[in-house]
């Protein structure tokens, strides 16, 4: 069953309910549940933490590798130089995350227009 | 555990509704902030990718309100976008948001004061969400603590009304932009989600499952997608706890 599925206006907002609210909500909840009896340096929270991580980092990959739109049209080399070129700023000017937002986005900017 | 309140915080009276809203427009200014408007060029970058997906305004916006957790959402986009069942989807979004637990667990200590009812902090819950939570551990101690639920719904609540309203209007501009600026947008989530995932990190192992993520997300994608997204969490987060025991090991 995908978003696709049932060709009714309300099905995409049940996916989202179901899948999105539904799978975050219960989360938050749990934490007040818990209240102060989780520490948060827990040794389970480290593998909660890298799964969680990796599964992002994934979706950054294959956002970079696999973009829709117009983005689409330009070279994965392109891609991949200005989200580099994003993160060395931001690893080495200060870790500032807007810094590194706007290297990157110079940096693909000037490759679109030279045609990259 | 919290049943025996300070002395002090007894002879507080309760706050009066002015004091309260107040406290809620105090909150709610802070949403206009550095992370607040990091946090909105990660919105306008959702929306591009969320056009792209072809996923309704209405729909991108629900799931701003619905959601409101950007890992959450744009796995869930991630998974719609590779075909994948509600099953798959909802079990990586359910992976990608165990994080918001122990968030709120260091959250509610600092936010509740002798008063606060158990519903109101199950309510302010679905507000937590990074940007909030940042702000909040920072700024919650100069808030009177019978003030602070008011404070922190105003914070929430706002933040999430701007960045429904900013992905609305991303929507809404979007066909009259040029294609170099739509292009543009799509690289706002990957700087947003590297540069933050980076910065938040405690340990070693947060490193190698990061990098994991990159690499496994888009190889599994031509190996088996619809299970890319699962498969390079549960691997790369696999190998990093495995790195992270043989460290502990070694130490």
């Amino acid at each position: 069953m995908t978003i696709g599925s049932i060709d009714a206006w309300w099905w995409p907002y049940a996916f989202v309910l179901i899948a999105g609210w539904a799978m975050t909500y219960p989360w938050r909840a749990f934490g007040v549940f818990l209240g102060g009896r989780l520490r948060d340096d827990a040794e389970i929270l480290v593998l909660v933490r890298s799964i969680a991580t990796a599964l992002v980092a994934a979706v950054v990959g294959n956002l970079i590798c696999f973009p829709a739109g117009p983005a689409a049209d330009t070279t994965l080399a392109l891609r991949l130089a200005a989200a580099l070129a994003g993160f060395a700023a931001y690893f080495f000017i200060g870790r500032k995350i807007l810094i590194g937002i706007i290297v990157a986005e110079a940096v693909f900017g000037l490759g679109f227009y030279l045609g990259y | 555990m919290s049943s025996t309140p300070d002395p002090v915080d007894l002879d507080e009276h309760a706050p009066s509704f002015p004091e309260r809203r107040k406290w809620f427009l105090i909150g709610a200014s802070k949403a206009v902030s550095v992370p607040g408007i990091i946090l909105c060029t990660a919105h306008v970058g959702f929306a591009g990718l969320a056009q792209e997906a072809g996923i309704s305004m209405g729909l991108a916006v629900f799931m701003v309100l619905a959601i409101w957790a950007l890992p959450g959402m744009v796995v869930l986009l991630g998974a719609v976008l590779s075909g994948a069942g509600l099953l798959a989807a909802a079990f990586a979004v359910a992976l990608s948001s165990v994080r918001l637990t122990p968030m709120v667990v260091a959250l509610v200590p600092e936010m509740r004061g002798p008063r606060t009812r158990r519903l109101t902090l199950y309510l302010l819950a679905h507000f937590v969400a990074v940007t909030s939570w940042v702000i909040a551990m920072e700024t919650l101690r100069k808030v009177p603590r019978e003030l602070r639920t008011s404070y922190y719904f105003g914070l929430g609540s706002i933040l999430v009304l701007i960045n429904m309203v900013v992905v609305a209007l991303v929507y809404a501009v979007a066909p009259a932009l040029p294609p170099a600026v739509v292009a543009g947008l799509f690289l706002l989530t990957p700087m947003y989600f590297l540069t933050s995932l980076w910065g938040s990190a405690r340990e070693t192992a947060t490193y190698v499952a990061m990098l994991f993520g990159l690499v496994l997300g888009p190889l599994l994608h031509f190996v088996a997608p619809g299970f890319d997204l699962l498969g390079a969490g549960l691997l790369g987060g696999g190998i990093a706890y495995a790195v992270h025991l043989m460290q502990a090991r070694r130490a």
